[in-house]
């Protein structure tokens, strides 16, 4: 089966590569002395200006550095919902694999749903060099104190949901996370490479199966509409609410956590979709989605933020099924845990 | 519930480099720590070798001693080839 390239795949995915190098190329700046001069010539040893100078000269943080309590917290906060997602992300794919229509896509799919195992203990092992311990994470999840992305709170109605959650929720998940591998503090921008190069095979299986329903029998067809259909305005939403109202944005932005605001990132999404749609022969539910010759842009309609905040508050269609999926998956896997570790007190007699 | 202990994970990417560190995980016990470290850490052929160690044993010089632990090094640059000044035309040196 022939599959069209994907347009701004590759793009994103240098995008990572530049990243990475940039990386490298950091570290080897802080060889030759850039920010190791300036916290030698800092005064008095402040550790806040040796913290800003070293973010100012675009170095990475490193766990056991002194950096600001609010940065510290923050990141906390934002890695650990961000390996919630890929925990909690598990569970709407997981739904199909055995009921997968052959076996290739069957093996692809545990293949993706595993990627999102082992992201979220790249994500969790990051969050704890900031010396916040697994059990507290855990427990912040059980317990509904941290959060993880609203779009899992949607059902996965049929096989279609597949391909839309591939293309379109790992797309949107891909635009939000490839500036994340520019992210100041170190663990979690390597962390981010990682998980970025094997998130594109995620959009492209995604993509691949939708555009072999988008060519199928009528009845194959509609079900791939319908998906589209049903994703794309919580795709939008994974965004996080527009500018105007975003909380953590600007302090983010300074300390180079974040370095897009959440409607750029949008744009960016929306204007890499609308051609990737008219390839799979599909449309995107918008009637007011046009191209913007003066802004460079296509135009579209919002996603319901009222609609986010519901889901993101615990009422969307699926947040009590997943918690308690969740939960009993840990309750029930207990045993597992006390066997492992009674054997490995065994070795040590 | 208490967390099982942490390991530091070291891949050999090919033959011929060294082991590298490439994150950390939670295990009970050192074969399951190298067993949860290839699940986790080569699902794409990256490794051909991989290590893994308690990360209590790690003794790590601290950030805040950076300058007088390494301070030593600083001062003798004649320990470095560009050091020295040659005569012109000196060869294979």
């Amino acid at each position: 089966m022939d599959t069209p390239a994907v347009h701004g795949a590759d793009g994103l995915l240098g995008e990572v590569e530049q990243a990475e190098t940039a990386l490298r190329e950091a570290a080897d700046r802080s060889l030759t002395g850039v920010a190791e001069s300036l916290v030698a010539a800092t005064p008095l040893r402040d550790a806040r200006a040796v913290f800003e100078a070293v973010i100012e000269a675009d170095q990475k943080i490193e766990p056991r550095d002194l950096m600001p309590d609010e940065y510290r917290k923050g990141l906390v906060r934002q890695i650990a919902q961000h390996a919630h997602s890929e925990i909690i992300g598990m569970q709407p794919e997981g739904n199909w694999i055995t009921r997968a229509p052959s076996l290739r896509r069957k093996a692809i799919l545990l293949a993706k749903v595993q990627d999102e195992a082992g992201h979220g203990l790249y994500l969790y092992a990051a969050a704890e060099t900031l010396g916040v311990s697994r059990e507290e994470l855990t427990d912040a999840l059980l317990s509904g104190r941290q959060k993880y992305s609203s779009i899992f709170n949607y059902p996965t109605l049929t096989w279609a949901d597949m391909g839309a959650i591939g293309w379109l929720v790992d797309g949107a998940a891909i635009v939000n996370q490839v500036p994340l591998c520019r992210c100041s503090y170190g663990p979690y921008a390597r962390a981010m490479i990682r998980i970025c190069k094997e998130e594109s095979f995620h959009q492209r299986q995604g993509y691949q199966s939708l555009y072999v329903l988008a060519q199928g029998t009528p009845q194959q067809r509609r079900m791939a509409q319908d998906a589209v259909d049903r994703w794309w305005y919580p795709s939008l939403a994974m965004f996080g609410p527009p500018d105007t109202e975003s909380t953590h944005s600007a302090q983010s932005m300074a300390w180079k956590i974040k370095r897009f605001s959440n409607d750029d990132l949008r744009q960016r999404f929306v204007d890499m979709c609308v051609p990737q749609a008219e390839i799979l022969g599909l449309t995107l539910p918008d009637p007011d989605l046009r191209w913007n010759e003066e802004r460079g842009h296509y135009d579209f309609t919002e996603p319901d933020f009222d609609e986010l905040m519901r889901v993101v508050k615990g009422d969307g269609p699926c947040n009590r099924q997943r918690m308690a999926h969740r939960r009993r998956a840990h309750e029930e896997g207990a045993w597992v845990r006390e066997a492992a570790a009674a054997h490995a007190l065994k070795g040590l007699r | 519930m208490t967390s099982d202990p942490l390991w530091e994970v070291f891949v050999r990417p090919r033959r011929g480099l060294s082991h590298t560190h490439v994150g950390s995980l939670h295990a009970p016990d050192e074969v399951m720590a190298l067993r949860h470290a290839r699940d986790l850490y080569t699902r794409r052929q990256e490794g051909v070798s991989i290590w893994v160690v308690p990360a209590s044993a790690i003794t790590a010089s601290s950030p805040d001693e950076k300058d007088s632990f390494f301070d030593p090094a600083a001062d003798k640059i004649y320990r470095h080839p560009t050091f020295y000044e040659l005569p012109e035309g000196v060869q294979h040196l």
